[in-house]
């Protein structure tokens, strides 16, 4: 094959990347957008494989048959609740990769560099093993925290800030031994111990980050999958590789962006640890505590029924009670008797951006009463009825009344407008952020206790 | 303890204290109730539901006042009329009395019950805090005083409230003013917007506009800037300047509307004269005034308190027991504030009251603690309005200073971050190879391409998004594969065919997940 076709196909998967992402844009075009980087990811593979100097091709097909059968197996049986844990999975993939790619590309004997090339080609190689690290045990350590086989605590270390600078600035210096050194084996050392560092890097940004902080570690994590491939396109200067890195890349940045912006909060504050490290003793200078009224099932199946408008405010309680389907079937019942069923989903509610459309998807709840919280945010005072399930630093008024709380500015969903709110809660407890939810004492706030799973089924059997 | 019920005397009254169901949640609470025969009659409870929930029922009225320890009324006590004694007396000593009792109009009543060593809770003292309004029977009345005069001056207005085109002819909807919007006000624009009428509002408090505007009436501004709002979330008197402006206002309107309903109270005060003789005059024939503050001497200069009257053509109610016209609603919301004043005094259900005078809704509410006078409270701690109404005009301000600032900045940060990019790029164009610029190009290019694309993806569908990117992200195994030419046991074979394998992983499992997600958007 001629370079001329080779660079064809990869312009012809570029292109095509880019629709996929385009198409993404409508839940009708998604699927269409789908099948585009399907298509685009074919073409790519096909004229890498055709043009590449293969030695073993029964070797390579068997290699990714393999692959294929384990992420079909996968991608098939992955329960919805679980699709954050998956999407940290699989970005752990692409940093190993790189990390991969980058050592091969050092050691490979065929390429030869001179002067600013080389310079540049070990800086490139440097990068892509350096952020390839990161991802890798960033990921791992996410995975696990989803998965709740670590702690969903942030874990701070002593002096945590010191020894990430200290990692930092060896990084630099073992990066400038890495480019002065005179042969591959010389090099490679100090590569090697930039990784671990790296490794330790990634453990220790992700351990320190909350549970309900995920949403910006996934998407942040997925920013930087992109640009570890973004890299390794330049190490190999492949202009495809550099292209969907960067288009993924900066995905995975806004993403990470509107995830913060919609806590009001710094990307930095949020990389540098979880709530409390700052102004946390602010918590309890309002004392202001009320009365909480508490309601059965079957009050609230009967408010339910009884009202025009209801809007349903899941958070990541629904995800963990595996209530979506019971409330699809509420939802389904109240809106054949007529009632205005509608879901307000708040950007950060659930684990991952997009977490609580994907699960009320998968309870086949139709998308068009899905709405985001700029679009329902107005219509709080014209609904007789609010169910928050499972949420609550998202539904917490002090957010706007309190400009001492820890979570002041962020944007919530303002329920509390609402003729009646029903709060579906275990306990008490506070939220992730540790604020204490004067919701709860409002005096149209009723409060249902219990498990939400349990709590559902009963209000189903209500209405 | 024994709860005794005894029947209303004062002429017209039909409320009752306690309802059946009332009755029911007493004994819940470990009380035993005695009511008077046919107390409520009046109210369409009859004396067998009463039994049925386990009440006794009496006909000897000083037996029930004598044996029960804690009496719950409707109005303050006053002469029994086929007694021949003040109600106060037949209270027993060391009893405990709750009902209406209005200290301030009644400094007689207060001594009276003193020196009968009794305990009295007010409900009309009841504080006006958050807590407290599932005890606030004033708010109870007052709804059904607002519901109710809307009712009345239906049957005394000529024409329809709604307005209707038909065969017969085009009819213009009615137009309503209620002055006043506490919950009275509120009820009455309630009621006049539900049967079609066009309904306007005004209030001296500004905070209420959201109130007025939420139950669908318009709400009058003045060109005046006073606030309005007293302790307690009730109204204050107001300055001559601004009281001539809301006149003009009121002149105004009496000219155009049909209907004024006017709820306008100031505590402890008598009612501002609001409507002149002058405004009734100008208004049209048929047309209906409604003056909630009748009792305290009416809103409008020619109403007769307890009356319905004709003055120029229009009819001027001035009844003061609205609420007793809607008797059974109002006893059995009454019998409710009742029931959970009480369950909040009796914590330990075993039918015994403690009067904590620690809490500051009880607090309020106890004008007589055992034959001492305790009226009135310690100003309440916290008001019924937010002060937050009160802060939103003054906070705005400061912010924007630093906002405009950080602005500023901003640009100058652009301005920076912008020559400091290019000195970086013109560096680098010096310094680096043309193949490197160009795979540069490329990749910044493609970082805006990304930027623009993903900014128009809905947020239902970040998910997918994320599960796509990361299947694209998966086209690092191209750059594995081109890595895969060497000998099999090579060792950039091998790291290379490692990353194959785990990146081929991404590839399938991304798109596919996709896939599957997708599926399920529906709509």
């Amino acid at each position: 094959m001629t370079q001329g076709i080779l660079t064809a196909a990869y312009l012809a998967a570029s292109v095509l990347f880019i629709l996929a992402l385009g198409g993404l844009s409508h839940p009708e075009t998604a699927r269409r957008g789908n099948l585009y980087g399907i298509i685009g990811m074919t073409i790519a593979l096909v004229a890498t494989i055709w043009g590449a100097q293969i030695t073993s091709y029964v070797t390579l097909f068997s290699i990714m048959a393999i692959s294929a059968i384990i992420g079909i197996i996968v991608a098939a049986r992955v329960q919805m609740t679980a699709m954050p844990e998956l999407v940290a999975m699989l970005h752990s993939f692409v940093g190993l990769a790189a990390v991969l790619v980058g050592f091969a590309s050092y050691m490979d004997p065929t390429t030869h560099y001179e002067g600013v090339e080389k310079t540049i080609h070990e800086v490139e190689i440097f990068l892509g093993v350096l952020i390839g690290a990161v991802t890798f045990t960033g990921s791992v350590i996410a995975f696990g925290k989803l998965h709740a086989l670590i702690t969903s605590k942030p874990l701070y270390l002593p002096a945590r800030h010191w020894v990430n600078l200290a990692g930092g600035l060896a990084c630099i210096w073992l990066g400038v031994a890495f480019v002065g050194a005179e042969s591959v084996p010389a090099g490679m050392l100090p590569l090697l111990i930039m990784t671990l560092i790296a490794f330790a890097f990634g453990v220790h940004m992700v351990m320190a980050i909350g549970g309900a902080d995920m949403p910006v570690v996934i998407s942040m994590l997925n920013s930087y999958s992109g640009w570890a491939a973004a890299a390794t396109g330049f190490m190999l200067s492949n202009d495809l590789l550099i292209i969907a890195g960067a288009l993924v890349g900066s995905s995975g940045a806004i993403l990470s962006y509107i995830m913060c912006r919609a806590m009001n909060r710094k990307f930095l504050a949020v990389i540098a640890g979880g709530f409390g490290t700052a102004g946390g003793a602010a918590t309890s200078a309002e004392g202001e505590q009320g009365e909480v009224v508490s309601t059965s099932a079957e009050e609230t199946a009967q408010l339910l029924s009884e009202a025009k408008n209801v809007i349903i405010v899941p958070g990541y309680g629904m995800a963990v009670a595996q209530a979506q389907h019971t409330i699809q079937d509420i939802t389904k019942k109240l809106r054949d008797k007529g009632v205005n069923v509608r879901f307000g989903i708040h950007p950060v509610a659930g684990r991952m951006p997009g977490h609580m459309n994907v699960l009320l998807a998968e309870a086949k709840v139709p998308y068009d009463i899905v709405l985001e919280m700029d679009e329902i945010n107005e219509d709080f005072p014209e609904t007789d009825a609010v169910l928050v399930i499972g949420a609550n630093d998202i539904v917490n008024p002090s957010a706007q009344t309190d400009p001492n709380s820890p979570i002041a500015g962020m944007p919530v969903l303002e329920v509390w407008k609402a003729t009646t709110v029903v709060v579906m809660k275990r306990s008490m407890a506070t939220g992730y952020a540790g604020v204490s939810n004067p919701l709860f004492f409002h005096d149209n706030t009723r409060m249902l206790f219990g498990d939400a799973k349990a709590s559902v089924d009963a209000i189903l059997a209500g209405v | 303890m024994k709860i005794g019920i005894p029947k209303e005397i004062h002429a017209q009254e039909r409320r009752v204290a306690a309802t059946p169901e009332t009755v029911a949640q007493f004994r819940k609470l470990g009380f035993s109730v005695t009511i008077e025969t046919n107390a409520g009659t009046a109210a369409n409870f009859s004396d067998d539901a009463y039994r049925e929930e386990g009440a006794e029922v009496l006909e000897d009225t000083r037996a029930l006042w004598s044996q029960a320890d804690i009496i719950l009324k409707v109005r303050a006590p006053e002469p029994h009329p086929t007694l021949g004694v003040h109600e106060a007396e037949l209270l027993q000593e060391g009893d405990t009395l709750i009902s209406f009792i209005w200290p301030a109009q009644n400094p007689e009543l207060m001594d009276r019950l003193a020196a009968r060593k009794a305990t009295v809770l007010a409900m009309d003292s009841v504080p006006r805090i958050s807590r407290a309004q599932k005890l606030d029977a004033l708010s109870s009345m007052a709804n059904i005083a607002g519901y109710r005069a809307v009712v009345e001056a239906a049957t005394q207005f000529g024409r329809f409230f709604t307005g209707q085109i038909t065969a017969a002819g085009k009819v213009p909807p009615a137009k309503v003013l209620v002055i006043g919007a506490g919950v009275a006000g509120l009820a009455a624009i309630g009621a006049a917007g539900s049967m079609g009428a066009i309904v306007r509002a005004f209030d001296t408090r500004p905070e209420v506009k959201e109130q007025v505007e939420s139950m669908g009436a318009e709400f009058l501004l003045l060109d005046f800037k006073e606030e309005g709002a007293g302790a307690g979330g009730y109204a204050k008197v107001m300055s001559p300047e601004f009281i001539k402006a809301e006149m003009d206002l009121f002149a105004r309107q009496a000219m155009e509307v049909d209907i004024i309903i006017t709820t306008a109270l100031i505590p402890g005060k008598p009612a501002p004269e609001l409507i002149t003789s002058g405004m009734v005059e100008s208004m049209r024939d048929g047309s209906v005034i409604v003056d909630l503050a009748a009792e305290q001497g009416g809103n409008c200069a020619l109403t007769e308190p307890g009356e319905v009257v004709v003055r120029h053509g229009v009819t001027l109610i001035g009844y003061t027991d609205l609420p007793s016209r809607l008797s059974t609603q109002s006893s059995q919301l009454y019998g409710t504030n009742l029931r959970h004043l009480l369950s909040d005094m009796c914590p330990e259900k075993d039918g015994r009251l403690t009067v904590d005078m620690e809490d500051e809704v009880i607090r309020g509410a106890t004008v007589i603690k055992e034959g001492q006078i305790t009226w009135p409270p310690p100003a309440p701690k916290i008001q019924a309005t937010p002060p937050a109404a009160a802060q939103t005009p003054a906070t705005p301000e400061p912010v924007k200073a630093p906002a405009k600032q950080s602005a500023k900045r901003k640009g100058w940060g652009g301005v920076i971050l912008l020559a400091v990019g290019g000195l970086l790029l013109f560096g680098l164009g010096m310094v680096a190879p043309p193949d490197f610029l160009a795979h540069f190009t490329v990749f910044v290019l493609a970082i805006f391409v990304g930027y623009m694309v993903i900014w128009n993806v809905t947020p239902a569908l970040h998910t997918p998004l994320m599960s796509v990117t990361n299947a694209i992200s998966g086209i690092i195994v191209v750059g594995a594969l081109l890595q895969i030419g060497g000998p099999l046991d090579s060792p950039v074979t091998i790291l290379a065919g490692i990353a194959i394998l785990i990146a081929t992983i991404n590839v399938f499992g991304g798109f596919l997940v996709t896939q599957r997600m997708l599926r399920m958007f529906r709509k």
